[in-house]
């Protein structure tokens, strides 16, 4: 086991640098355009573009006789391009939705290519054997040659793409736009469908028609997890690409039964599915916690407010109180809770003594300010909304949390230095 | 010839009648590509039910099947919805998922296991006639396929017609549904359960490829020229038919395969009915 994974790391056997070189490369370039894909909202396009090559193979096979690859890559070339024409043409040109479009050119395309396979099938051509094959893909069969491919394709989209980022960029965020200043609209969209449909042909060599199209959405949709700009999310796809492309090849390395594609396609899932959950500021961990610390943070200022207004109407001393007390007072069984006062305990804006709690100097600065603008709030809103006195405390409790000092500034200037509220209770400062 | 040619086309047909009513509702839904992920999600079901039953028994994989074909809706609303990830996106991300373990199934049991990925990606039409279904006493009832796409027609033209009106209001106003105290998510989720039937009782006769053939490209050929529901469904369920018994034909005629024909035809039908209904407008 362990010598199979150093020989593995080492690359020591030529077969193994084929096929990682191979698959990493490859999963570089399908990342690459299948961010552009995805940011157009035509994620898919990698599944029917892979189905409708079929025929173009069936059909430069039927020309040529023999299994020429670059021969065959071309006629998948061609009717990859025409399926996505189709498409194309069909959503904007019918009362066809985009989804109903893209299954119907996949399954015509490939009802011809499966029936011209058979046909070519039965004409007993002894060439034929294996032309079946392409639709699984196979990547531990690439060769020295596929790798070159691979590389030089790879190079290509790298170079073509940073020569027209801008022009990508402008056209896959607003298209409108980019033909409104004048670029050349369609010239562009020619050259990404091209590299697009390249980078799907090569890719089902390895993949299979069925799974290539997981080469293109995994990475672009994980990287969207990454960061907010463009440049930064094609450098995270394409480690993403190419790193689903090395868990696979390492995978089917380690045990030779195993097909390499779907493995890239598991580890290109679960590289996504972490992204998800653990992406700082956009993953569903961040923003949970992001909310979690909103509702701490909201909870804590208010029973700094509710001790503060206590102290000040008289109820209690020295801004001391037990949680049960506090409860009592504002009428509310959620304030006994006492991990919020051992999170203030912890921040030094309150000690403990027995049961009850003081606020510290610093507690009750910071409690202060939260009652100013509560109270600065409630003035704003029966100023200039005249709304009655009854009505403006709600509001203003939900507003205090998210004051900034800046607006609580502009609040005071705005209102003149006022010096109670509308409930006539003094504005602390 | 004359026989079995007659049972594969009205064996198709039935498949046609099927999924041309859910292709019509996942249409309407934006989500036809739906239907092309549950038919390659099921794969993983249809082959742990053959592992955990080491029988190619129907109800054994039809329960897989559905598990699977329930279970990567779910994912791909719950991705939509929990990760902020777009619908296509979601749909792409998931089905080549269950796609890949099913694959990968498909290689660890390699010995245990007569699936290969070639009858999963094709299935035939052909064989229809030779897989008989014959009682004990020994009396030849046709095909089983047969019966099993006759029961599946049955079961999706009594959901369509039993719940005609819900459908139409959960699809054209959810909103309205709702409040109205209708269920328009049990509605769908009783529809993703037919698709799931039905593609896995396709996946033998046209695999699981060619399924979104059926499902969408008819339906599509329909919405071209339909401006009601119930034309709409109606339309969709022959052009269906018609793609059956034209793909046999062409199929009978030229050696080739019949599902394959089939999708062929029915994307030529779609051709000719966009063409015509273009033409017809610019003339109006």
């Amino acid at each position: 086991m362990w010598s199979a994974v150093i020989e593995f790391i080492t690359f020591r056997e030529p077969n193994i640098r084929f096929v990682v070189l191979g698959s990493i490369f490859m999963g570089i370039s399908a990342a690459l355009v299948g961010s552009f894909a995805y940011l157009r909202k035509q994620a898919l396009v990698g599944d029917t573009v892979s189905h409708s090559v079929l025929p173009g193979i069936c059909i430069a096979f039927l020309c040529i006789g023999t299994k020429n690859t670059p021969i065959l890559l071309l006629g998948a070339f061609i009717a990859g391009w025409l399926s996505l024409l189709a498409v194309d043409w069909l959503i904007h040109q019918t009362k066809i939705k985009p989804d109903s479009a893209n299954a119907v050119a996949l399954s015509t395309f490939f009802g011809l290519g499966v029936f011209l396979l058979t046909i070519i099938q039965h004409t007993g051509n002894a060439a034929q054997t294996g032309l079946d094959k392409f639709i699984f893909g196979n990547a531990a069969a690439l060769l020295k040659n596929d790798v070159w491919l691979f590389l030089g394709l790879a190079l290509c989209t790298i170079v073509l793409v940073s020569i027209f980022f801008k022009h990508f960029a402008l056209l896959s965020f607003d298209r409108q736009f980019a033909v409104s200043i004048g670029y050349p609209v369609k010239a562009l969209e020619v050259l990404l469908t091209s590299l697009t449909v390249i980078a799907i042909v090569c890719g089902i060599q390895a993949m299979g028609v069925v799974l290539v199209a997981s080469l293109l959405i995994a990475p672009a949709v994980a990287a969207r997890f990454w960061c907010y700009n463009l440049k930064k999310m094609l450098v995270v796809a394409c480690s993403i690409g190419a790193l689903g492309g090395y868990v696979g090849a390492f995978i089917s390395y380690l045990a030779p039964a195993m097909p390499s594609g779907p493995w890239i396609v598991v580890a290109l899932f679960f590289i996504a599915l972490a992204s998800f959950i653990g992406a700082p500021q956009k993953g569903i961990w961040a923003r949970f916690r992001l909310g979690q610390n909103n509702k701490r943070r909201v909870q804590e200022e208010n029973i700094l407010k509710y001790i503060y207004s206590a102290q000040e109407d008289g109820l209690i001393k020295e801004y001391t109180i037990t949680p049960q007390c506090l409860a009592e007072l504002r009428n509310n069984k959620t304030l006994e809770a006492i991990e919020p006062y051992k999170r203030l305990c912890r921040k030094n804006l309150a000690i403990q003594k027995g049961s009850a709690y003081q606020l510290t100097s610093k507690g009750i600065e910071y409690a202060k300010r939260m009652v100013k603008v509560h109270r600065l709030w409630e003035l704003y809103l029966a100023h200039y909304l005249h709304l009655p006195p009854d009505h403006v405390h709600e509001d203003a409790e939900s507003i205090e949390h998210i004051i900034t000092p800046e607006i609580e500034k502009q609040l005071i200037q705005l209102l003149d230095n006022p010096s109670t509220d509308p409930h006539g209770k003094d504005i602390p400062y | 010839m004359l026989i079995s040619g007659l049972w594969i086309i009205v064996t198709s047909s039935l498949l046609a009648i099927s999924t041309g009513l859910l292709g019509c509702l996942l249409m309407l839904r934006r989500s036809a590509m739906l239907g092309d992920a549950i038919s390659h999600s099921v794969l993983p079901g249809i082959v742990m039910a053959y592992l955990l039953t080491g029988q190619k028994s129907s109800i054994a994989l039809f329960v897989g099947a559905i598990i699977l074909g329930v279970g990567v809706s779910l994912m791909i609303e719950f991705i939509q919805k929990r990760f902020s990830v777009q619908n296509d996106a979601a749909i792409g991300l998931s089905f080549t998922f269950l796609f890949a373990v099913g694959v990968i199934l498909i290689s660890i049991f390699a010995q245990d296991i007569d699936l290969d990925q070639d009858c999963v990606i094709y299935g035939e039409l052909a064989y229809i006639p030779l897989d008989l279904w014959t009682t004990p006493t020994g009396l030849n009832l046709g095909p089983r396929a047969f019966w099993i796409l006759l029961a599946l027609a049955i079961i999706n033209i009594s959901f369509v017609g039993l719940a005609y009106k819900e459908l139409q209001v959960s699809i054209f106003d959810p909103l309205f549904a709702q409040a109205t105290g209708l269920h328009p998510q049990v509605w769908h989720y009783v529809q993703v359960v037919l698709v799931s039937l039905t593609v896995v009782a396709a996946f033998e006769v046209v695999g699981a490829i060619l399924v979104i053939a059926f499902l969408v490209t008819p339906a599509a050929t329909a919405y071209l020229i339909s401006h009601r529901l119930w034309s709409f469904l109606g339309l969709s369920c022959l052009w269906g038919i018609t793609a059956s018994i034209g793909g046999y034909l062409l199929a009978w005629w030229s050696g080739g395969t019949i599902a394959g024909a089939i999708a062929l035809i029915a994307g030529i039908q779609f051709l000719i009915v966009l063409i015509i209904s273009k033409i017809a407008k610019s003339k109006a």
